[in-house]
């Protein structure tokens, strides 16, 4: 401290806490300005608008029974429509009380009871659950029953048993007229 | 070691400017290794070789693959059917993946026994685990390439594991696909980095083998080396022995691409992708079963973390945690040979990965003699994985009294110490 080099050091000391503020100053220009050229890089990934343009599909009704299913492609991704008879809505709403894992109840699920539109993906690891036809497997539930790990859907498409954590996903739909939607 | 000096002029210019010849010299000929490694040390140099196999057939499969939707599956059938050699190609790259995994497994595993995580070769050994990973996501990715139901729903699968994280699992999906489901963004992405991956193994595997160069192998006895009598140089001592192995391995090796070239594969992979139909059974690459097994073994939540979530991390954890191995495991000694009681658990390790691994092919409701399911088997094998880590190794490491290793790998061979007689 006392001697000269030191002593000329006195002066620059103010030097420091400049050459200090100036490092902190470029290292944070630095690492924002190369945050803000990776994000492109980034996001490239995510959908492109080609991509997203392509997201809503009309679905005619009028040819669906009662007690049958269809299958539409919205997405890339299955939509189930399933017009549903009497008894299954019946079941579906008697078991809003049951023990549900996601709980939600049967009316949140469907704008009208007959057609319960649900995206057929399965909430899990994203199979495609069985059920559409009435010959395949339906689960112990009535629903639908997905093979890659055992998951069972009731007639809402809500998760009953098996490893899957969510119900089937309801997706954005409207009725144009009576007897058509459109999904998206 | 005392570098020659070279008398071509040429060799000296170049060597004045850039030392590769004594870098060779230093590296590849004098390079000083342990003389008693055994057979269980040839698979390092398989894994390299395998490698460099991969990478020349793939960038040869490339030339004639079409990574788009519409044509990836009928292009990977016009290599098979039109291409010239094209058949051989693509069964030594398809084969080649399996081989590769058989390969590093052995190798991880003589690491295991052997102690060769243990200091100094922390270091070795963690870039070994970051080789596995990358491997696995090199495989994954190119079993996506060609297009077929496997493939679609494999990618489908995996991809959704993410979807388990809270709040940004939804969005790392659809940034992964690219689009709202597998689709030909997701294929092309996937093309472009199966092409990448193999070269960073490749950089990883130096980073690996410079890590190596700087303590040297390890051996059976897992004693250190005290002289030059311990020692031989790797040329042609083990250059030769390298080259015997491969020659077994590629009979193995060929043996399959040429009498069994789908032994590996599931027959579904030969239909076209259909993303309106999931195949009624999906399994991965046998090289990834146990891993499938230890993420479906979680079929529980645990307080609220739902079981799904749980699933992924063990699943990912089951690979992570052998980075903290060397600090795992508390004994002194190296070599199982000297540990009793570990040499015996280590089997019992080995086995239960292979029990995973079996699980992993069965459906989990499926019953194994009609007794347990695969679920319960796999639960089973899942605790003991994590419990032998976590628990064994580091108790087993302070209870156990080891025998005591010889003073020195020639001492071992000169002196009949009744401590080398049993072999590993
Ligand atoms: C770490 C090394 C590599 C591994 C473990 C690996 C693994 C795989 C696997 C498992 C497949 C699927 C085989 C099938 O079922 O058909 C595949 C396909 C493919 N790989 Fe690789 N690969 C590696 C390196 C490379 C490299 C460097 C390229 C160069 C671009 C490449 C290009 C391809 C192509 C074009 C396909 C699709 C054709 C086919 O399916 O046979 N691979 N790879
Ligand atoms: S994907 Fe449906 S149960 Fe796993």
């Amino acid at each position: 401290m006392t001697d000269a080099p030191t002593a000329a050091a006195g002066a620059p000391h103010e030097g420091e806490t400049r050459r200090d503020f100036l490092l902190i100053a470029t290292s944070v220009v630095g690492a924002v300005g190369t945050a803000l050229a990776v994000w492109p890089l980034i996001d490239q990934m995510n959908p492109a608008a080609d991509v997203l343009a392509l997201s809503s599909t009309e679905v005619d009704l009028s040819p669906i029974e009662v007690g049958q299913s269809i299958t539409v492609v919205w997405r890339g991704k299955p939509v189930f429509i399933r017009r549903r008879t009497a008894k299954e809505i019946t079941r579906a709403k008697a078991d809003d009380t049951s023990d549900l894992p996601d709980p939600q109840a049967d009316a949140d699920r469907v704008q009208k009871p007959e057609w319960l539109i649900l995206v057929g993906v399965c909430t899990h690891l994203g199979c495609i659950p069985l059920g559409q036809r009435t010959t395949e497997p339906r689960g112990d539930f009535g629903g639908w029953f997905c093979p890659c790990h055992g998951s069972h859907y009731d007639t809402s498409g809500r998760i009953r048993k098996g490893p899957a954590p969510e119900n089937l996903a309801v997706p954005k739909y409207v009725f144009v007229t009576d007897t058509k939607i459109k999904i998206g | 070691m005392t570098s020659p000096t070279w008398n071509n002029p040429v060799v000296k210019w170049i060597e004045y400017r850039l030392p590769v010849f004594s870098f060779t010299q230093e590296h590849l000929i004098d390079y000083p290794t342990p003389k008693n490694l055994n057979y269980w040390w040839n698979f390092g140099s398989l894994a390299g070789i395998t490698l460099t196999i991969m990478i020349v057939t793939g960038i040869v499969l490339a030339m004639h693959y079409t990574p788009h939707v519409d044509y990836a599956f009928e292009s990977v059938e016009r290599i098979m059917r039109d291409v010239n050699y094209g058949w051989l190609i693509r069964y030594v790259h398809m084969n080649g993946g399996s081989m590769f995994f058989a390969v590093v497994y052995i190798h991880i595993f003589r690491g295991l026994y052997y102690g060769s995580y243990k200091a100094p070769r922390e270091m070795l050994w963690i870039i070994g685990i970051i080789i596995l990973l990358t491997m696995m996501a090199t495989a994954f990715l190119g079993y996506v390439l060609p297009w077929g139901q496997m493939s679609f729903w494999a990618a489908t699968v995996i991809t959704n594991m993410f979807s388990a994280f809270p709040l940004i699992g939804e969005p790392i999906v659809s940034w992964l696909w690219g689009g709202f489901s597998v689709d030909n963004p997701t294929l092309n992405r996937f093309f472009s980095l199966h092409y990448l991956l193999p070269f960073v193994i490749f950089g990883l595997v130096f980073v690996h083998l410079w890590a190596l160069h700087v303590h040297h192998s390890n051996n059976p006895l897992g004693i250190d080396t005290k002289g030059p009598q311990d020692i031989l140089p790797f040329h042609p001592y083990y250059t030769i022995k390298d080259l015997f192995g491969l020659g077994v391995f590629m009979l193995v090796f060929l043996g399959f691409v040429f009498f069994a070239p789908n032994f590996f594969v599931e027959p579904d992979n030969y239909i076209k992708a259909n993303p309106m139909q999931t195949p009624t059974h999906i399994v991965p690459e046998w090289y990834l079963t146990p891993f499938y097994a230890i993420l479906r073994a979680i079929t529980f939540d645990i307080w609220f973390i739902p079981a799904k979530l749980i699933g992924v991390m063990a699943m990912f954890g089951s690979v992570l945690i052998l980075v903290l191995v060397p600090w795992l495991d508390t004994s002194k000694v190296r070599s199982a040979r000297y540990r009793p009681i570990y040499k015996q658990v280590y089997w019992f390790f080995v086995i239960d990965c292979i029990v995973l691994g079996w699980v992993g092919f069965n459906s989990p409701d499926a019953m194994f003699m009609g007794a347990v399911s695969f679920l319960r088997i796999g639960q089973v094998a899942t605790a003991y994985y994590f419990l032998h880590l976590l628990v064994v190794m580091p108790v087993l490491g302070k209870l156990e009294r080891p025998r005591s290793p010889p003073e020195s790998i020639s001492a071992a061979v000169t002196k009949e110490t009744d401590t080398v007689t049993e072999a590993a």
